[in-house]
């Protein structure tokens, strides 16, 4: 009789954080639902990063995916963190905002298309700082439209997190996902350390960060979704179910008066402990019968 | 030239509105009134500096929690009260420094407060309200995305002090390894990155460039002008669309935004090929 | 920021498929590599590292001294050794020729 020893669970994970964009994108949709649209042999790469002797990546580092998802009609729009950084300039940004339109368009007539997006970035591409900007305000503006008619589900997966301006499209969604090595905030420990000082935010404090910007703290807080382990399976089982729930029944950003009057109640003196966000935030949240 | 961030827009908001302080119950760093802009009532709002906001990172006319909630509650409110009628213009008057750069604002989620102010704009223009920015001074990054960026037009005032950027020159040297001196000459070839207003023009992205004679001290007859400006914007954003196509359709974009122009050309080309 | 080309004539067989592979991160490089349009191979690298033609052309003959595909390749390049590039090459002819 031979004795199995069953191997631990995380050894048979498939770990979602060290595949590249494209291979996210594809573990998220039913296989061999998908097509690739303005992949990487159309070629329309940057027109400024080599004019800097920069190199361009043939995708411009966003790969967009048209397909299903649990059988329903989903687009992913996934950003290459391996490429500046996940950061958004003119292309990118183009694709991204014009698959949104896209998805826009097919639900109005009928076809509800559901938005995943893959936020792996630091947000605007400084390379290309006003193309990279406005593209980022057009992304939220288009998210706005297609969120009335299909939701949006936004994972973060890390290694680079979610931050810059495109937190703010991450705050539009309507379902964000994270893992715990995933961190989302509009500004990072070093622009803040840089901008505000070090007592103000010490950046190498890795604990620190985690504590106020990581998964586990944003979903524990409420302003995520869901923690998910970083597994490709269950990122993909997390996204389904979401797709399947369609819209919310209110967007939190849209929930002004519930966050204002959070905010105002606030003691501004010292730091805030995160952790306190976890009893005071989150349970009213289910008390509101928000989520 | 304006020494402080943030003035400049607060002596516009007073030149367009005749008040000065914020709205009952409102933090002082957000001002915000409904005033006669031709022959309708148009709600005027302007984030500026506030030396005893609660936030101690957003006391200099940065964009923070309770800006952003602010704005969100003003907008929402013209929406509702709208909600049956005329839909007034919402104007927004622009000089800031930034979002807020603080533990405070990451902790209690700044991402999702700008976001629900840009929510609220943009739903506002959605619903048919004309949305103005009017850039006085500066508009920067985070905080332009949340106050202005969602207009259907943006007017700009013509001035060496007037940036809109997605970081500060400082900041930005300070990231990408080079010297202030290299991010000028850089910007001079490389329009998206300039930090002049002349290049930002080309873009496509904006409706007007305002010649403003005295922009810190505005006469009567100057602000004559910029309010006429801000009606043709206001006519001309009721004439299109409640979307933000009108910026792909520019001269500017046609002629800076080639290759994002050509991307989503293929994209849509691509996507109905099944 | 440099853009070389070499041409590898005597690879003649006929491929149908195309692989792309990597990503353009420091240290690294994508490739795309295709059936190309005649006969031969022709090459074509955009990278940001200036003055490695040699290099460049010492690892292509050696790829091309065991490939024989008629494919266009194109890489961008931003700074990848010539280990990684010969790696890169070869993931590409593995989804080729799968």
């Amino acid at each position: 009789m031979s004795t199995t020893i069953a191997a631990p669970a995380f050894v048979n994970r498939h770990s979602f954080i060290e595949l590249d964009a494209r291979a996210r994108a594809q573990s998220l949709m039913d296989p061999g639902s998908w097509r690739e649209l303005v992949g990487p042999f159309d070629r329309i790469e940057s027109p400024w990063l080599p004019l800097q002797g920069i190199a361009p990546q043939s995708d411009d580092g966003c790969v967009v995916l048209k397909g299903t998802i649990a059988a329903a009609p989903s687009v992913v729009i996934a950003l290459e963190g391996g490429f500046q950084a996940g950061s958004m300039g003119e292309v990118s940004g183009a694709k991204m905002t014009a698959a949104l339109d896209l998805a826009t368009q097919d639900s109005q007539k009928g076809k509800k298309t559901t938005a995943v997006l893959l936020l792996e970035t630091g947000g605007v591409r400084l390379q290309e700082a006003n193309l990279g900007l406005a593209a980022i305000a057009e992304v939220m503006a288009s998210m706005l439209v297609l969120r009335e008619h299909a939701p949006i589900i936004t994972v973060i997966a890390g290694t680079v997190g979610c931050f810059g301006g495109l937190a703010l499209a991450a705050g539009l969604s309507s379902y964000i996902v994270m893992t715990r090595e995933a961190r989302l905030g509009m500004n990072g420990p070093e622009v803040i350390e840089q901008e505000s000082g070090i007592e103000e935010f010490d950046a190498s404090d890795r604990g620190l960060i985690w504590a106020i910007n990581g998964g586990e703290q944003r979903v524990a807080m409420g302003v995520a979704d869901e923690l998910v382990l970083d597994d490709a399976q269950e990122i993909a089982a997390a996204v389904q179910s979401y797709v399947k729930a369609g819209l919310p029944q209110v967007h939190r950003s849209q929930q002004v008066e519930l966050y204002r009057r959070r905010i105002a109640a606030l003691d501004t003196s010292g730091q805030i402990d995160p952790l306190t966000l976890r009893q005071s935030w989150n349970n009213k949240s289910r008390e509101e019968g928000k989520r | 030239m304006s020494g402080q961030v943030g003035l400049r827009g607060k002596v516009w908001f007073q030149a367009l509105t005749g008040r000065d302080c914020p709205l009952e119950g409102d933090p002082g760093s957000v001002l915000t009134a409904d005033a006669t802009l031709g022959n309708e009532t148009a709600r005027f709002l302007c984030v500026v500096p506030n030396p005893a906001a609660r936030f101690p990172c957003a006391r200099r006319g940065e964009v923070g929690l309770e800006e952003s909630y602010t704005l969100a509650m003003r907008v929402r409110e013209a929406i509702e009260q709208d909600a049956n009628g005329t839909k007034r213009p919402l104007i927004a008057i622009v000089d800031i420094k930034s979002q807020a750069y603080g533990r405070r604002e990451e902790t209690v989620a700044i991402f999702l407060a700008t976001a629900t102010a840009a929510d609220a704009y943009a739903s506002a223009r959605m619903k048919g309200h004309p949305v103005i920015a009017l850039v006085v001074g500066q508009a920067i990054s985070g905080g332009f995305l949340t106050h202005g960026y969602q207009a259907n037009r943006i007017l700009a005032f013509d001035g060496s002090d007037v940036v809109i950027h997605a970081m500060h020159k400082e900041a930005a040297a300070r990231i990408t390894l080079r010297s202030v001196a290299d991010l000028d000459r850089l910007g001079h070839q490389i329009a998206p990155m300039s930090y002049d207003i002349h290049d930002f023009a080309r873009l496509g992205l904006l409706h007007e460039l305002l010649h403003i004679a005295d922009p810190d001290k505005p006469s009567p007859a100057t602000v004559a002008q910029v309010q006429k400006s801000l009606m043709e914007a206001v006519a001309d954003a009721r004439a299109g669309s409640k979307d933000l196509s009108h910026r792909l359709t520019s001269e500017g974009a046609r002629e800076m935004r080639k290759a994002g122009l050509a991307a989503r050309a293929l994209m849509e080309e691509q996507w109905h090929h099944d | 920021m440099e853009l070389l080309e070499f041409d590898y004539p005597s690879a003649v067989r006929h491929v149908t498929r195309k692989a792309h592979v990597g990503v353009v991160g420091s240290g690294d490089m994508e490739v795309l590599m295709e059936p190309a349009e005649k006969e031969g191979a022709h090459v074509s690298i955009r990278t940001s590292v200036n003055g490695f033609g040699a290099s460049w052309k010492a690892v292509l003959d050696r790829f091309f001294a065991r490939y024989d595909g008629a494919v266009r390749i194109h890489i961008n390049d931003a700074g990848a050794t010539p280990g990684s590039v010969m790696l890169r090459l070869e993931q590409a002819v593995e989804v080729i020729e799968r």
